[in-house]
Parts: structure tokens; sequence; C-alpha cells
């Protein structure tokens, strides 16, 4: 019956919002008035809010906790009858947030662009579904975004903004009591710090990954082995459709290895390097591949070819630069080592179809290119050497020219009373 | 062959008579302990003959719009046979004209040949080194590079702190409110077309005067030979003095030739608008010193923008310098101290600003 009275006064207060979509901060009410007095958490209510979206778009108290700010007196303004619900359960917070955010019509003449689709995600979320199986320590709404304190998610201070969201996720997920009737790890965020997202999150990347990015935001849910690869495949979109053509894709299904993830883990994803092929330490191949089988080939021949022209590029690279440092212009010739290096980078993506042929004729395209880069070095290095020539012969043709136009002076002015010149 | 060359003389006298050779016989120069100075004027004008030239060249090969401005260079510089050296010599010349333009400015104020009756010299020189200025300032955008757009940038910026027409002088610069393509446009229209128009007349209006009124003599000099019986030395301009101009033009040219393939001017990477400005963009050489000037002033002073102040400052400052032959009111053959003085405190000043900016 509470239940039913509480949805009744929410729907209350939702159809009097409905009439109203005032844009600014609201005028002073019962509600703030009196709670500004408060130093405790009620008043702290007051004062956090003021920076707040809903409040800066004029939703004031009574848009979530109902009642009417109009009275003065407390017993009058927080009168159930008025709607009032008071702090809300947090079993009905989605339903309380969804009240607008679900409305496409309400929520369009705050924020068009703004999706409305939240409650209908969440209940397919982890979270979601466990509240609905009675969970009350499951994440709702405000454990993400924050109470009386919710800034838009573009905002940097706001705790979904993308630099914020690993941290804001671990609160719970990094709480190792927290999460102790769960059974699942809690060490994620320093995994996810020492991955390349991280790296280039922190970098100031904010379209790198964070944990939104791969599990969904509200409907946040793990991937599973099954669709693991679409996930990274959403950014990694070449690997994934190599992947699909490769000898690996079939048997690792069956076997039910997680593509991408058997290589690469999941939050610690470290950067790639041609040392995870091959035989050597850090090979990832030799995890699973033996020696002499065709797998170990094909790994030693994509390594050895990634190898030899990331060696090429090296040396094509210093040679442009020994160049440049004596000051020939050798402009096209780094444009070329660039086109090269791009052909190493597409070398190193076309090995997750893992056919060293395939793999092969990209690096010789870029092996061509990087000859090209050298070669360009090079001669820029046998000019310079024929400018130096030229400048030492101009020199002595001018030298000859500057001595015989003296010895004509000296003609000239000895065959007559040379002027003296003055002190 | 010296046969040829007199039948050559001989048709040429035939028809033209041999008044030219024997006026430049007749044209003597004075020699004494500072008659070294005399050959910078030369010296300043073989080097803007040879900008003439191999800027005649580069216009071969070089289009001036922001999609082609940088590769015709880069083209220059590597595919046409000897751009690289015409190219070098073109960078260098430009700047060694401006430093032996700036040399034989100065030598003309500490032995005074700006005095009556050269003021007009004087003045036609100064406005020349403007002129020479603006081949430098213009000519540094053309190959479009980062450095060059940036440094353009902050250059023509300044212009809008000039009272009253800053803003519109800016637009007339900038072709716009930025530096664009039609920046660069500009830019070449005024270093191929406006600029050496302006300079032609003036240098011919420079060089008659230097022609109608003579070499001058220090006052030192003059004051030494003044009631003397003996006359002070000189020597015909042809052909003594114009051999040893060539001499110094012969070495000029091996200087260049030697920059240009040990140091060759370096062409940078390509401009971009988008790119954040580099870091450290300063100014050619030549204008460091007004730019550490601006640098040190503080934001505000007396009543106007700091920067405002250094730009008016330095404005009355070029005005001054242009006037100084009617403000020097020493009597004839005085050495004149106060502005011996005042030339000096320029010198120093110039020289240490331009070696504080240099160091950053």
């Amino acid at each position: 019956m509470r239940f039913v009275l509480a949805v009744a006064t929410l729907g209350l207060a939702a159809v009097s919002l409905r009439g109203q979509a005032p844009q600014s901060a609201p005028a002073a009410d019962s509600c703030r008035t009196c709670h500004a007095i408060f130093e405790d958490r009620l008043g702290q209510a007051v004062r956090e809010s003021s920076e707040d979206v809903h409040w800066l778009r004029g939703l004031s108290c009574v848009a979530c906790h109902g009642g009417d700010p109009a009275e003065e007196e407390a017993e009058k303004a927080m009168d159930p009858r008025k709607g009032y619900i008071g702090v809300p359960r947090r079993a009905e917070i989605p339903r309380l947030c969804a009240r607008c955010h679900s409305d496409a019509a309400f929520v369009r003449g705050y924020n068009p662009s703004l999706r409305t689709d939240q409650l209908a995600q969440y209940r397919t979320s982890v979270h979601g579904q466990r509240l609905a199986q009675g969970d009350t320590r499951a994440a709702v709404c405000t454990d993400c975004h924050g109470i009386h304190n919710i800034r838009p998610a573009a905002s940097p201070v706001s705790r979904v903004h993308p630099l914020r969201i690993p941290e804001t996720c671990a609160a719970c997920h990094s709480d190792a009591e927290r999460m102790k009737g769960y059974k699942i790890p809690t060490a994620q965020l320093d995994e996810y710090r020492a991955s390349v997202h991280f790296q280039a999150l922190e970098g100031g990347d904010l379209s790198a990954p964070t944990c939104a990015t791969c599990h969904g935001n509200h409907g946040a849910a793990p991937p599973g082995v099954a669709s693991v690869e679409r996930v990274c495949g959403t950014c990694h979109v070449f690997q994934e459709q190599l992947f699909d053509q490769s000898p690996h894709k079939g048997p690792w299904q069956v076997m039910g290895l997680a593509p991408c993830l058997a290589c690469h883990s999941n939050h610690r994803i470290e950067a790639t390097s041609d040392a995870l092929l091959g035989a050597g330490e850090a090979s990832l191949c030799a995890r699973c591949h033996s020696e002499g089988d065709n797998g170990w080939k094909e790994s030693l021949d994509m390594h050895a070819r990634l190898s030899q022209l990331q060696a090429q590029l090296g040396q094509a690279e210093a040679v442009l630069r020994k160049a440049e440092r004596a000051g020939m212009e050798v402009g096209e010739g780094f444009l070329t080592a660039t086109n090269a290096r791009e052909q190493l980078i597409k070398g190193r993506v076309e090995v997750h179809a893992f056919n060293a042929g395939r793999v092969g004729k990209v690096v010789d395209d870029g092996a061509k290119l990087a000859a090209q880069a050298q070669e360009a070095g090079e001669e820029a290095l046998r000019e310079l050497g024929v400018r130096r020539k030229g400048l030492g012969l101009s020199l002595i043709a001018i030298g000859v020219v500057v001595l015989a136009l003296w010895l004509l002076i000296r003609e000239l002015e000895g065959s007559r009373a040379r002027p003296p010149e003055t002190r | 062959m010296p046969r040829v060359f007199a039948q050559i003389r001989r048709w040429y006298d035939e028809r033209f008579g041999d008044e030219l050779l024997a006026f430049l016989r007749k044209k003597q120069v004075p020699r004494h302990r500072h008659s070294v100075w005399y050959y910078l004027g030369g010296m300043t004008l073989f080097l803007f003959l040879l900008q003439v030239a191999t800027g005649i060249l580069l216009l071969l090969y070089y289009r001036p719009s922001p999609g082609e401005a940088f590769e015709s260079v880069q083209f220059i510089m590597t595919k046409v046979r000897f751009g690289w050296l015409i190219r070098g010599i073109h960078a260098w010349a430009g700047n060694l004209l401006i430093f032996t333009a700036m040399l034989h400015m100065f030598s003309t104020f500490f032995l005074k040949a700006y005095r009556k009756p050269r003021e007009l010299t004087w003045v036609s020189g100064c406005l020349l080194f403007v002129l020479f200025l603006g081949f430098g300032f213009s000519g540094y955008l053309l190959p479009w590079n980062e450095l060059a757009f940036f440094a353009t940038k902050v250059g023509t910026e300044m212009m809008a702190v000039v009272p009253l027409i800053g803003k519109w002088l800016v637009v007339v610069f900038r072709g716009g409110e930025e530096v664009t393509g039609a920046t660069l446009t500009r830019f070449f229209g005024f270093h191929v077309a406006i600029l050496p128009l302006l300079t032609t007349l003036l240098l011919t209006v420079h060089l008659y005067l230097v022609q109608y009124f003579g070499m001058s003599v220090p006052p030192g000099i003059e004051r030494a030979y003044r009631g003397s019986p003996q006359p002070l030395p000189a020597h015909p301009f042809f052909p003594n003095f114009l051999l040893r101009d060539l001499m110094g033009w012969y070495l000029a040219l091996g200087v260049l030739a030697a920059l240009a393939a040990l140091d060759p001017w370096e062409l940078g990477v390509k401009a971009d608008a988008f790119a954040p400005t580099p870091a450290g963009i300063r100014p050619e050489w030549y204008f460091l010193f007004l730019f550490q000037t601006l640098k040190l002033l503080p934001a505000k002073l007396l009543w106007i923008e700091g920067e405002q102040f250094g730009v008016l400052l330095s404005g009355a400052a070029a005005l001054f310098w242009v006037l100084v032959p009617f403000l020097d009111r020493e009597p004839e053959g005085r050495t004149g101290r106060l502005f011996t003085a005042l030339g000096a405190t320029v010198v120093v000043y110039i020289i240490g600003m331009t070696l504080w900016g240099w160091r950053g």
C-alpha cells in the first residue's frame, strides 16, 4: 500500500512538472530556506545543489521529494498528502529518475539529444537485475551520478566524465568488503591503470576506452566470451575483421577461449610489440604453439618480416636525419618514410589474420618505400658532397679573380705615383 | 682577344664618344684612414642586385598560394638544378644585405656624412633601409613554413597597437582578420612588385644624390687638411675604386656560396593554421631588438598599454633617426660628441637587446 502511495505521489509530482519547463534556477522556496539553516546533511543537500544540473535548469527539491515549497510551515510543506515522499528508497530511485528521464516529450524540453532509455537499459544490467531481485546494495542512478550535485556528463567535475569513470566504478568494484558477496575480483582499477587505454586517457584522449566503453553504462554487464570480439571491434574494426578470417576463429570458439582477451587480457591491456610474435620470452604464440608446428612457423615468419621492416625503416630514418642535420631538404624522403611506417602499422594489424603471407605482402610494400626513403637520404648526402666540392672549386676561382684584381690594382697604382694616405 | 675589345671600344666611341668613361675617370674618391667605409654602400648595392637576379630566378618556379608555396620552394631546393644554391644565396644575401645596409647607415652616422648638404641622401638612405626591412619581413612568409607563419602572425599583430589606424593596418597587411592565403598573396605582391618599384625609385634618387654631392669627408680629416697646402689624397672612381669594389663583391659572393653550401637555409615544416604556436617563436635577427624591447615592457606603462608604448616609442625613435641631419646643429668641421655618444648608445642597445633576444 505504501509503495502504491509513493508511486501515486511521484506521479502527481511528475504531472505537475510536465506542465512547466523552466530553464533557469527556480525562485527561493521554503525547502531551501529551511534546510539551509541545518549544518548537517540536511543542509548539505542545499549547499551541494547550487551547481546541480537539475537545479540550474529550474528543477527544485519538489521534483524528486514532492511536497509544497510554497508553504512556510514544515508540516504543511512536507505533507504526504501533497506528494511529499521524504528520502526516496534505494529500490525506488531508478524509477524516480525515470519519471522524467524516460519521458521523451519532457526531456526534449531540456535536452533533445539526451537518451531516454536509461531505465530500460538499467533493467538489463547486472545492477538492475540484482536490484530487481531485492539486492539494495546494487548500484542505482545516484551511486554513479551523485545525489544533489549531479553535473552534465560532459563536465570535467561530473562523476561520469570519461576521466572520472574509472574511479566512480572503482568506488564499489575496488571495495573488497562490498564485493565479497558477489565473488568478483577487485583489482580492475589497478589493472586498468596499467593498460594502454588508461595511458591514452591520462594523456588527454577522452575517446580512450573506460569501463563504460566495454561494459556499457546504464546496461553495465560483462561482455561475455561470445561478444568480447564485437566489443573490442567497435574501435579495433580491422583486427576484428581479420580475426574472423583467421584459423583461430573456429577452434577458439570450440575451446571457449575469448577472442582478443586470450592474448591481450581484459583490463590490463598492455602496449603491443613485435616481440609478442616469434619464439622469444614475450611471445604469446609460444604459449599454445610448440616448436615446429604450423602456427609456430607462421609466428616466426611474421615476426621476422615485421622486425626486418622495422630495422630497415630505422636505418632509412637515420640516413634522412643525418642529411637533415647537414641542412639538406629531405622532407619528401621523410614523407616516404612515414608511408613506409604506415605499412609497418598495417602489417602489425594484419597479424590478426595469423597468416604470414598476408603480413608479408604488406611488409614488402613497406620495404619498397623504406628503400626509397633510404635512397632519398643517401642521394641528399651524395648531393651534399657534390656541393662541397663545387664550393671548393668556386672558392678557388673566386680567389684567383680576387688575386688578379689585386694585382691589377697594384699594377695600375704602381705605374703612377701612389697617392699618400692620411694619418 | 684584345683586338676584339679594341674593336668594340672603337664601335662604342664612334657612336657615343668617350664621355661616360671620362666622367668616371674624372670622378675622384677621397683616400684616408676611414675610406674603407665607402665600400659598404657599393656592397649593399651589389647584394641588392644579387637579390633581384636570384629573386627573378626563384620566380620561375615559386607559386604564391598556401597549397603550393611550401611545395614549390621544396621543389626548387630538391629538384631544380642549382635551385638550392639560388634559394640559399637569396635567403643569405637578404640577411647580409640588411647587415651591410646597417653598417653603411651607422658608418655614415658616425662619420657625420649626413650633414649639410647631404641631408636628403641620409633621408633617402634611411627610407631605403626601411624598404629592405620590408623585403625581409614580406619574404620571410613566402616559403609558407610554420616558423614564418607564426612569426608573421606575431609581427602583424603588433601593428594593431598603432593608435587609430592599428586595426585597419592589420587588415590591410593580412588581407583579412587572420594570417591566411590572402596574406601570402599580399606579401608576395609587396615583395615582388610594390617594394621593388619603391626601392628602384628611391635607389635612383639616393645614387643620384651620392653622385651629385660626391663622397663626404669626415670632419676630423677635413679639419686636418683645412688650410694645408697639400690637397686631400684621392683616387679615380674608375678604375681604382671600382676594382676594389669588385674585389669586395667577389669576396661577398664567395662568402654567400659557402653559406649556401655549408649551412643551407632551412625550409622547416609546412605552415598549419590549426597547429598550436610552436615554442620560442621569434622574428628575424634584425627585428629581435625591437621584439625584446616589447617583451620587457610592463603590461601597463603610464596611461597606455606597454606594447603600445613600445611601438609608439620605436616609431618616434625611428623618426628622430631619419631627422638627425636637421637636428644636429654642430658647425661644419666639428665632430659633434653628443650625436656620436647617442649613436654609440643606439649601437650598444641594439647589439645588447639582439643578443638577449637571441639567448631567449
